[in-house]
């Protein structure tokens, strides 16, 4: 294909840099510098996809950001695929391979625009209307069906292999928008020695100034201007330029974040660079001057492709040297209709109309297309277009009151293969509103301007509602000084409305066409049968000016409940070409002002934002922190599986291998490892416990206020089993704590619990009881802990030990003793969460390993058996030890979890104990830990499983309680589990049932200490 | 992502602290004086006004720190921050 509609020369397109790409398998050519939208264009393309809900033929509509229509699919391979990208802001490059979306079998050919035949069938709120009625068919039948039909673009079903980088930065101006007011803004405050950041979604900065092809700036052609401005600009050590990089997203204290992306507009990206990367920049005061956004007009059948906005047309024109078509319609309500005629008969574009809105039609720029022996009809509306994949003609039709009585004029058809709309421009006004500033309606122009400010901020230019380059120039230059001053003054943010321009230091002298501030804001009037008429307001939705006033006639008032029923402006445009005419369109329903019906509110992100840039480096690996004890890596390499607990990994079981080379399942490695405990020794690894170190001359007051257990008297070089309430009177945590002098304890937590457990104990210390003199300090990671636990512990650990007596009348269950192990230092417990005889040798963390391998070298005589955390569960739920959150939900009381003997109920206070003295907090049905056991030896519960008295009894059936731990014991040659059941105590030796979806299996109720229930194996 | 000024450590960005609800709110002195009532309204009940509201936050990620704050709720910008134990500044009810 040849590029028929390239202009003979001008434009910003490189066109000594030939660039091919394929769009749809086919492949065409365009040139450096041009986007996607732009190259098909030239190449006489303009259906590029199929519409939402109607599935009809659409083509482009702008030439930004704003785009509704035109979303491709482009792919470098089938994991570098990105869906639904703006073809307006694909920038070419060779080899560029793009598609079309939601349409099938072929763009040309959509089986889906039958939707279009059945349209006056799927009117506003048609999800809501049909699909109610049978209510079990949504699920089953319509949200299938409409899944399947909807949704634009394809995910790709590959990881991402690209990099993402995320970056904080700071500076004392930040611009957004590099148009001719934030380029004026960005010389003033860099002037005033600023640092300056300059930010642009576009691959070039200049904004407006990029398409222009007359104007002139202090004496030079604007686009010589831009170029210096540009070079003055980069050369500046205090400035940052930054093109193809949104702001996306306004937060408190001007906390901005950008999105730039680095790599997608290169043929051959490097390695070394990142696709985009995520910048969290904050800036002491910001500009915003983000420009205004052309309004489309909302007239039948303008959803043709080749219906364009106008100074988008303009755009495609001066900066890209592509032509919309050989023969324009240009359908206005403002001057820049005719400002884009010029331009197109400058270009060799045939102008045959220009349909004016406005009853009456004057000013230089009417005044020149006149001239310019240009068909000029005020007064004049489009009331529809003809054509089927491309717009053929457009229907004019003249109209005889205001612009909202219906035309009774006969319409005449014009032959045309573009049509070009303005109903004037829309501040954009999206990152302001995003800053919480409040807008205000301006009436003299239509629009919704920036007024009272938030945040250090303030706005600049055509986003402000200035007109006119010069003035817009000279806003810039004076918010950007006002920038630069603020930025140097440290108080706090400055609110209030944004400063008048106020006299700008410098002057712009420009020649250039000031458009004014005319326009329109609703559905242009037509006389044709509104059933069989499409007047498109949100092109992305396929939002139509009949859905919206018929959301108004079903009652709908306020703008936020229009907006959701219709969904008009709720799709990735968020309604940038379509929010105000839609106001327009309620407003003129309701017979209210514009600024009655109000303005929905704008939600970052101001264009889509990939997930690889939130995501940035946390993925794989780098998702989460990992943490690996000292004796990680011994149980790597002797084959353990691992489990995740909190950030740790722990060892689970140690698979031995078989005979036949497999190795065993979890099944069989914890039965081997309970019974190597319960028959000789084993070790286990419990250095994730967390641990605190409570010091002080008030540590053990302390201690008393924050447990429930009495410290008073405990002696130092004693264990006691402590357990932690909140105030609300429910178990939070519970550990060892050893006393290892009068102002010294070594406190113990559950392994996720350590943080929390710290941080309430700092609340109660610093906020209210700064009078004790303690100091904490979390020393879960100086430790490696070693767990040595069965008959044979002593014998293994007494040869290792030095400075302390092992005998069993020296050093008693429940005791610490510090001494040596191998020459190194160590805290030694003895303990037991297995109901055997047992040491925790606590050493730092850095002889953990070698400790470890010592022990087991040790204990290899009595075939010492390393065994992981499920083992660890089974072993003492065999012995009814809890575990704080599984037995515990935050709705249990020590009592209720057989833990009552712990509470020191002498103690005048504690944390807690005032709400254990609440009646509800005794009450007989609470739910009471218990045991179970199923008839069946072999079948063990499912944890969570609910407990019911009568499985038969009619819904909803009162449940009694549920399992918390279920596992099966190899060493008692039954299934056991622990529960909570309501009054459980009192239950025991009755039957319960436990309701499952296939079967019902009764239970026994039991005490929950399943092996040695006297305790006689604690002290070996 | 607001700025919070530690009043020990000076001006850090959000992330680096903690919420810790509303302040001057002492735990009683001797709970087992007050009626189950007295208690509840104790542990549970809060003025969650519109307007000012002062409230407790850590500084968890820099020093450590609990200390107090006055943010306004229908802004969400803090007003003043001060050290726990100081007294409520005077400065209202409501930012307006």
């Amino acid at each position: 294909m040849t590029n028929r509609f390239r202009t003979h020369s001008g434009g910003r397109i490189d066109r000594g840099a030939p660039v091919s790409f394929r769009f749809d398998g086919k492949t065409y050519s365009g040139f450096k510098g041009d986007t996607l939208a732009s190259a098909l264009i030239a190449n006489g393309v303009h259906l590029v996809g199929r519409s939402f809900k109607y599935h009809r033929p659409r083509g482009f509509i702008s030439a930004g950001s704003d785009e509704p229509n035109a979303l491709v699919n482009v792919a470098r391979d089938a994991a570098r695929m990105s869906p639904n990208l703006r073809a307006t802001q694909v920038e070419l490059y060779e080899g560029l391979k793009a598609s079309s979306q939601n349409r099938w079998p072929s763009l040309g050919f959509d089986a889906g625009a039958a939707n279009d035949f059945v349209s006056p069938f799927l009117p506003a709120g048609f999800y809501y209307k049909t699909f109610m009625w049978p209510a079990g068919a949504w699920k089953r039948f319509y949200e299938p069906k409409i899944r399947a039909m909807a949704g634009l673009g394809v995910a790709p079903t590959l990881p991402d292999p690209d990099r993402y980088t995320q970056n904080y930065a700071y500076c004392d101006v930040l611009v957004v928008g590099a148009g001719p007011a934030g380029l004026a803004a960005a010389l003033a405050a860099a002037a005033g020695g600023a640092k300056v950041w300059l930010v642009d979604e576009q691959a070039e900065l200049g904004g407006s100034l990029l398409a222009e092809r007359t104007a002139t700036i202090e004496g030079k052609p604007a686009q010589q201007w831009l170029a210096d401005t540009l070079a003055t600009l980069a050369a500046m050590d205090n400035v940052t330029l930054l093109p193809r990089t949104t702001a996306f997203a306004y937060f408190p204290h001007n906390m901005i974040a950008l999105a730039e992306r680095v790599t997608e507009h290169l043929a051959a990206p490097g390695a070394d660079l990142p696709r985009e990367r995520l910048w969290q920049l904050r800036a002491r005061e910001v500009v915003l001057a983000t420009g205004a956004l052309e309004r489309p007009l909302v007239f039948p059948d303008n959803d043709r492709p080749g219906v364009l906005l106008a100074d988008s047309a303009r755009t495609y024109l001066n900066r890209y040297g592509a032509k919309p078509g050989d023969r324009a319609v240009i359908f206005t309500a403002c001057d820049a209709g005719y400002r884009t005629a010029l331009d197109l008969a400058a270009g060799g574009v045939a102008v045959v109309a220009v349909a004016d809105l406005r009853r009456e039609v004057h000013g230089e720029l009417p005044a020149r297309a006149l001239a310019a022996g240009i068909d000029v009809r005020p007064a004049t509306v489009v009331t529809g277009t003809t054509g089927r994949l491309r717009v053929s003609g457009a229907r004019l039709a003249k109209i005889k009151g205001g612009p909202s009585v219906d035309p009774v004029g006969a319409s005449e058809t014009i032959a045309c293969d573009t049509v070009l709309m303005s109903g004037g421009f829309t501040p954009s006004v999206h990152l302001f509103s995003q800053s919480r500033g409040k807008l205000a309606w301006d009436a003299a122009s239509g629009a919704y301007l920036p007024g009272t400010s938030v945040e250090r901020e303030r706005s600049a230019g055509a986003c402000r509602g200035i007109t006119g380059l010069q003035r817009v120039l000279e806003d810039g230059y004076g918010q950007g000084e006002a920038a630069a001053k603020a930025s140097r003054d440290a108080a706090s943010p400055a609110r209030g409305a944004t400063p008048p321009p106020g006299p700008s230091a410098k002057t712009f002298p420009a020649q250039a066409d000031d458009l004014g501030t005319d326009g329109f804001i609703g559905a242009t009037p037509h006389a044709r049968n509104p059933a069989f008429t499409k007047a498109f307001v949100d092109w992305q939705n396929d939002v139509t000016a009949k859905d919206i006033t018929l959301a108004t006639r079903e009652g709908f008032r306020s703008i936020e409940h229009v907006k959701r029923y219709t969904t008009t402006g709720m799709a990735t445009d968020q309604g940038k070409t379509s929010n105000m005419n839609t106001l327009g369109i309620v407003a003129e329903a309701l017979g209210e002002s514009v600024p009655k019906i109000g303005l929905t509110t704008f939600r970052p992100p101001f264009t889509p934002t990939t997930f690889g840039l939130f995501a940035g480096a946390a993925r794989g690996d780098q998702f989460d922190p990992v943490r690996k004890t000292a004796i990680h890596d011994w149980a790597a390499e002797h084959g353990a599986a691992f489990e995740d607990v909190s950030l740790w990994k722990r060892a689970w079981y140690f698979p031995k291998a078989l005979p036949d080379g497999r190795r065993e399942d979890l099944h069989a490695a914890v039965g081997r490892e309970c019974k190597a405990v319960r028959s000789s020794v084993g070790m286990f690894d419990a250095s994730t416990l967390g641990k605190i170190e409570v010091v002080g001359p008030d540590a053990a007051e302390f201690m008393n206020r924050m447990y429930t257990n009495a410290w008073a008297k405990l002696e130092p070089g004693r264990l006691r089993y402590g357990v932690m309430l909140r105030e609300d009177g429910f178990v939070m945590d519970d550990g060892v704590v050893g006393r290892m002098a009068p102002d010294r304890f070594h406190v113990t937590t559950t392994t996720g619990g350590a943080p929390r457990v710290l941080a309430h104990m700092e609340d109660y210390l610093q906020t209210e009881w700064p009078d004790l003199d303690v100091w904490l300090t979390s020393t879960t990671e100086q430790w490696a802990v070693i767990a040595v636990q069965g008959p044979k512990a002593r014998e293994v650990l007494a040869p290792l030990i030095e400075g302390i007596d092992l005998a069993k009348e020296a050093f008693p269950h429940m005791s610490v003793r510090e001494g040596t192990i191998l020459g190194v230092p160590t805290r030694l417990f003895s303990v037991s969460f297995t109901g055997e005889l047992g040491f925790e040798v606590n050493v730092p963390a850095q002889y953990g390993r070698a400790v470890w391998e010592a022990i087991f070298a040790a204990g290899e005589r009595f075939g010492i058996t390393p065994y992981g955390t499920e083992t660890m569960h089974v072993l003492r739920a065999e012995k009814g030890y809890i575990i704080v959150g599984q037995e515990t939900d935050g709705t249990q009381v020590p009592d209720d979890v057989n833990l009552g003997w712990a509470v020191g109920k002498a103690k005048k206070d504690f944390v807690g104990k005032r709400s254990l003295a609440r009646a509800a907090m005794s009450a007989p049905d609470r739910k009471q830990l218990v045991g179970l056991r199923t008839t069946d030896p072999k079948l063990v519960l499912e944890e969570g499983a609910q407990i019911v008295a009568d499985p038969k009894a009619p819904v909803p059936v009162p449940m009694l309680g549920f399992v918390t731990s279920s596992y099966y014991s190899a060493v008692l040659g039954h299934s056991i589990a622990l529960a909570v059941v309501k009054g459980g105590r009192a239950r025991i030796g009755t039957r319960l049932s436990v309701p499952m979806p296939d079967r019902v299996i009764e239970v026994e109720i039991v005490e929950p200490v399943f092996y040695d229930p006297k305790g006689d194996r604690l002290n070996g | 992502m607001l700025i919070i000024d530690c009043p020990w450590c000076g001006a850090r960005p959000e992330i680096e602290f903690r919420y810790g609800g509303e302040a001057h709110i002492a735990r009683p002195a001797d709970p087992a004086a007050m009626s189950d009532q007295e208690w509840a309204d104790f542990l549970y009940n809060r003025t969650n006004p519109k307007g000012l509201h002062a409230e407790r936050w850590r500084h968890i990620h820099g020093c450590g720190r609990y200390f107090n704050a006055v943010r306004d709720t229908v802004s969400d910008f803090f007003v003043t921050t001060y050290k726990a134990g100081e007294p409520r500044p005077d400065i209202g009810e409501s930012g307006k």
